[in-house]
């Protein structure tokens, strides 16, 4: 078999795979039956291929029941980066190149996001730079941005530098019949005066997740009246998607996976049928539902955290532990669609691995239906 | 914190022992004093006090003499409590416990153990597993190019399993003690210099990180 030129071309397995999932990836935002059906077959050919313990097999009926609940849908997807930590590119050139590939994740959206969501955590130590660097970054993105400010972008200045890149930290918009409200979750009562820190000090005493000597997050009473008084004139059938940095519930304390006035945030929240909290911060999928409340965390770009050792909500599936020997592992984007009802599924755009998908089934049915598929390897 | 001025001067010669290996033992050396007193001469073998000869030898001036050294230490090493910052910022978990030994005889090697024994036995493990706190918490420590720490994926070393070494590391094809996974991240998530086994460093980040499993049982090999 010297005659090279007679061999058709073949696809080695590995690039098959990577085709496969492209296109069942692509597929899942496309809601219409031409392309629900070719997404069809595309995982029904990959589960053959594969045999029945493939990721892909647990796409199938997700599929089905999306489609026949989006027939003349109104509803719409808008996808998320989240926390990529620059440091100026001269200092650490990786965390660039991973914000990079999520922008072009997104820009590779068939059909674009409605808009993307950035979730907090731009910089990594609040410099001017860095903000500035991270704004440069977002700016090649084709769909509109809306931006929420995290601790790492905060307590350099006090967000004076992310004020002016992107304006109000906490604000509210309506989309397509569903309510949005991006506030800021990262307040921290005064811990630098008494001790005479510098702002670098301020910012790398946050900046370490687990220095304790930082405070607890919080909303903090006037955010949670200008809360109040943003949803007096909503009416409760409308669905509201609400994003905060930090999880808008308590789960672990010492890495402030916390806010501290959660409970009257959510108090505020749980007059409407239909909530969504959408939050960054803790670098994993992450999944709780408390009364009407459905939440879901982002995946960063920089660097994946391990699941807290108390705490973690009954309701989470965890991803894969993240191999230390792939750089990129446990990272990732992600998109949301938002069904016509006002509720999403959340999907998880793990780079290198199959995405995960946690459904608002899942989470409205108490964990009983539409399971997402277990990881391999838990934490320890 | 007040201390009796010979606790001050063990716990000053202990620490500077574990961040420097300098373990210079207290001396006063008046070699050459100067007309009417003598100079006094901190552990550190750099901080002095002058006394004046005259000064009566009451266990008052003493303390006053060892006060002022101290003071002028702690001036000229604003960092002399890094156990405890490090401690408060990073809750490293606390060594065993060895109280229920005092009183009790330990063969012919110590006689019998002492209050004072289990202090230091406690104080100077802990030291070993706090400094590697340090270290894990600091990219410069780490000799990072590119500002990265552990801490950033193990808050409190979490996810680093001390438990599970030695095991077969598929992706490095051999087995490995938690000290070559410690070099690995070192050398590539962090991109830092590796460590000798036997560099403080090491030592150190490796009492950190099992300081942080404590309790948990051993399973070497596990995956």
């Amino acid at each position: 078999m010297n005659d090279n030129a007679k061999i058709p071309h073949i696809k080695s397995v590995e690039t098959r795979h990577l085709e496969e999932r492209e296109t069942l990836f692509r597929g899942l935002h496309r809601l219409d039956r031409r392309s629900f059906l070719k997404v069809s077959t595309g995982a029904a050919a990959a589960a053959l291929a594969a045999g029945a313990s493939n990721h892909f097999h647990s796409f199938l009926p997700v599929n089905v029941a999306y489609a026949a609940e989006g027939t003349g849908a109104q509803g719409f997807t808008f996808a998320y980066i989240s926390d990529s930590h620059l440091y100026i590119k001269k200092t650490n050139e990786r965390f660039v190149r991973q914000l990079l590939r999520a922008v072009d994740d997104v820009n590779k959206l068939d059909p674009q996001p409605d808009f993307v969501f950035y979730g907090g955590d731009l910089a990594q130590l609040g410099r001017k730079e860095e903000l500035d660097l991270g704004a440069q970054i977002l700016k090649s993105i084709k769909a509109p941005v809306h931006m929420m400010v995290g601790e790492h972008d905060w307590f350099f200045d006090m967000g004076h530098r992310w004020n002016e890149l992107f304006g109000p930290q906490t604000y509210s918009f309506d989309h397509k019949g569903v309510h949005f409200v991006v506030l800021m979750s990262v307040q921290e009562k005064d811990f630098w005066s008494a001790r005479g820190m510098s702002p670098a000090e301020r910012m790398h005493t946050v900046a370490g997740l687990d220095n304790a000597v930082q405070s607890a997050f919080e909303v903090g009473a006037p955010q949670r009246e200008w809360l109040r008084k943003d949803l007096e004139k909503v009416s409760t059938s409308t669905p509201v998607i609400v994003f905060s940095h930090s999880p808008l519930y308590k789960l672990y304390r010492p890495w402030n996976f916390w806010t501290d006035d959660a409970e009257d945030v959510q108090a505020v929240l749980q007059r409407f049928d239909r909530v969504t909290v959408l939050h960054g911060h803790t670098h994993q999928v992450l999944t709780n539902r408390i009364g009407n409340i459905q939440f879901h965390g982002m995946l960063s770009t920089a660097w994946p955290w391990p699941y807290a050792p108390q705490g973690l909500p009954a309701l989470t599936v965890q991803m894969n532990r993240p191999n230390p020997f792939d750089s990129n592992d446990g990272l990732g984007d992600g998109s949301v669609t938002v069904h016509p009802d006002g509720l999403v599924d959340k999907l998880y755009n793990l780079w290198n691995r199959n995405p995960m998908q946690v459904k608002a089934s899942y989470l409205s049915s108490g964990g009983k239906s539409d399971i997402p598929v277990a990881p391999t390897l838990a934490s320890y | 914190m007040k201390y009796p001025s010979f606790l001050a001067l063990i716990l000053l010669a202990s620490a500077l022992s574990a961040r420097a290996d300098q373990n210079a033992p207290p001396q006063q050396s008046p070699a050459t004093p100067a007309a009417g007193s003598k100079t006094v001469k901190l552990c550190d073998n750099k901080t002095t006090v002058k006394v004046a000869n005259d000064a009566p030898k009451t266990r008052a001036e003493g303390q006053k003499v060892s006060d002022a050294l101290m003071a002028q230490w702690k001036a000229t090493n604003p960092n002399n409590n890094w156990v405890q910052g490090e401690v408060e910022a990073h809750q490293v978990v606390a060594p065993a416990d060895n109280a229920k030994l005092v009183g009790t005889g330990q063969s012919s090697t110590y006689g019998t153990v002492t209050h004072q024994d289990v202090q230091v036995w406690k104080n100077e493990t802990y030291k070993v597993a706090v400094y590697g706190s340090t270290v894990f918490h600091s990219g410069d420590e780490l000799g990072s190019e590119i500002a990265v720490s552990c801490d950033m994926c193990h808050p409190r070393a979490a996810n680093t399993h001390p438990e599970s070494y030695p095991k077969f590391q598929p992706q490095l094809g051999r087995v490995v003690l938690l000290r070559d996974m410690i070099n690995w991240c070192i050398e590539h998530p962090v991109r830092g210099k590796v460590l000798a086994p036997d560099d403080p460093k090491m030592r150190a980040l490796e009492a950190y990180i099992i300081a942080q499993r404590k309790g948990v049982p051993l399973d070497y090999g596990k995956r």
